[in-house]
């Protein structure tokens, strides 16, 4: 069940989403998405590249934030848009916290939409992925 | 933007480059995908994984997961349509490390397992920064995804940094 127009508020936080990403997810995420850059999961080559190790896929983070949405808005309402920037690295095992605040409540061309300003938060609370989502209930 | 002077990266026939559309590549979206991508990203909604909880939900079959846009057909002996990650023209001096640097997705219509999506990409947009990593190129690409009844279903657009 996703969450109600009536309950929905400009301001409001929507329900969090607690992300922490093993090695192991990093390459299920590689299969899954396609993306085998060895940044995500060859150490050495990660470091021959001038970083300091491992980092999480950024495509990873926007599908979080897609998670984010959908689980919000259930399977009767639809993510419209939704899209964000990679910021700040994200590490192998440390929390990543997915969050979302309405920015805006309104109906269009008979569509009862809310805009979203969503983004990814690392354990010292740097927004490593904001981004904007649009989504329809 | 338009000064393709000896420094800068972006040379004349990047410039020309933009707004080319590629060859249209071909997309699946089927069941086994659909399940590995939404496990990969740790999504729990029965509707990705179960096709009766999916169908329960009004989905023609298992939905595509926020992000997922198909899976390019892999063949060997086949020429490559997709743009790849450093696609077309090159810049005036050779960059060899690339970054994500942002992703949209908007959707215009569901895509289920089972769709056959055709993709077709341009590059939008060159710009050149001075970042804390060096002298950066930013390109930023457009894909559209039709389905196959030709209903234009997604247009992702990605930034993608080199440097």
């Amino acid at each position: 069940m996703g969450v109600s127009w009536e309950d929905v508020v400009e301001g409001m936080e929507i329900p969090e989403l607690k992300k922490n990403c093993s090695t192991q997810q990093l390459v299920h995420w590689a299969a899954g998405s396609g993306d085998f850059y060895q940044i995500h999961y060859d150490l050495e080559f990660a470091k021959s590249t001038g970083l300091d190790g491992l980092i999480v896929h950024g495509a990873l983070k926007h599908a979080f934030l897609g998670q984010l949405l959908h689980d919000w808005v259930g399977n009767s309402g639809r993510i419209k848009k939704f899209g964000c920037s990679y910021r700040g690295m994200d590490v192998p095992n440390e929390n990543i916290l997915c969050r979302g605040t309405v920015i805006k409540k309104y109906e269009e061309n008979g569509e009862k939409l809310v805009d979203l300003e969503v983004w990814t938060e690392n354990p010292k609370g740097k927004r490593t992925t904001p981004g904007t989502a649009t989504v329809r209930l | 933007m338009t000064d393709s002077s000896n420094d800068s990266l972006i040379t004349k026939e990047m410039l020309d480059h933009v707004g080319v559309e590629s060859d249209p590549w071909i997309c699946e979206v089927d069941k086994t995908s659909v399940r590995m991508f939404a496990r990969s990203v740790g999504q729990i909604d029965p509707v990705y994984y179960d096709e009766q909880a999916a169908k329960d939900a009004g989905y023609r079959s298992l939905p595509a997961p926020a992000g997922y846009l198909g899976t390019p057909i892999y063949n060997p002996v086949a020429k490559d349509n997709a743009l790849g990650m450093v696609g077309g023209p090159q810049p005036s001096r050779p960059l060899t490390r690339i970054l994500n640097g942002g992703t949209e997705i908007e959707y215009l219509a569901d895509i289920c397992a089972g769709d056959v999506l055709t993709a077709r990409s341009h590059i939008a947009n060159y710009e050149e920064r001075d970042g804390s990593i060096g002298p950066m190129l930013i390109v930023t690409s457009k894909t559209t995804y039709m389905n196959e009844n030709d209903e234009l279903v997604a247009i992702m657009t990605g930034n993608l940094i080199r440097y």
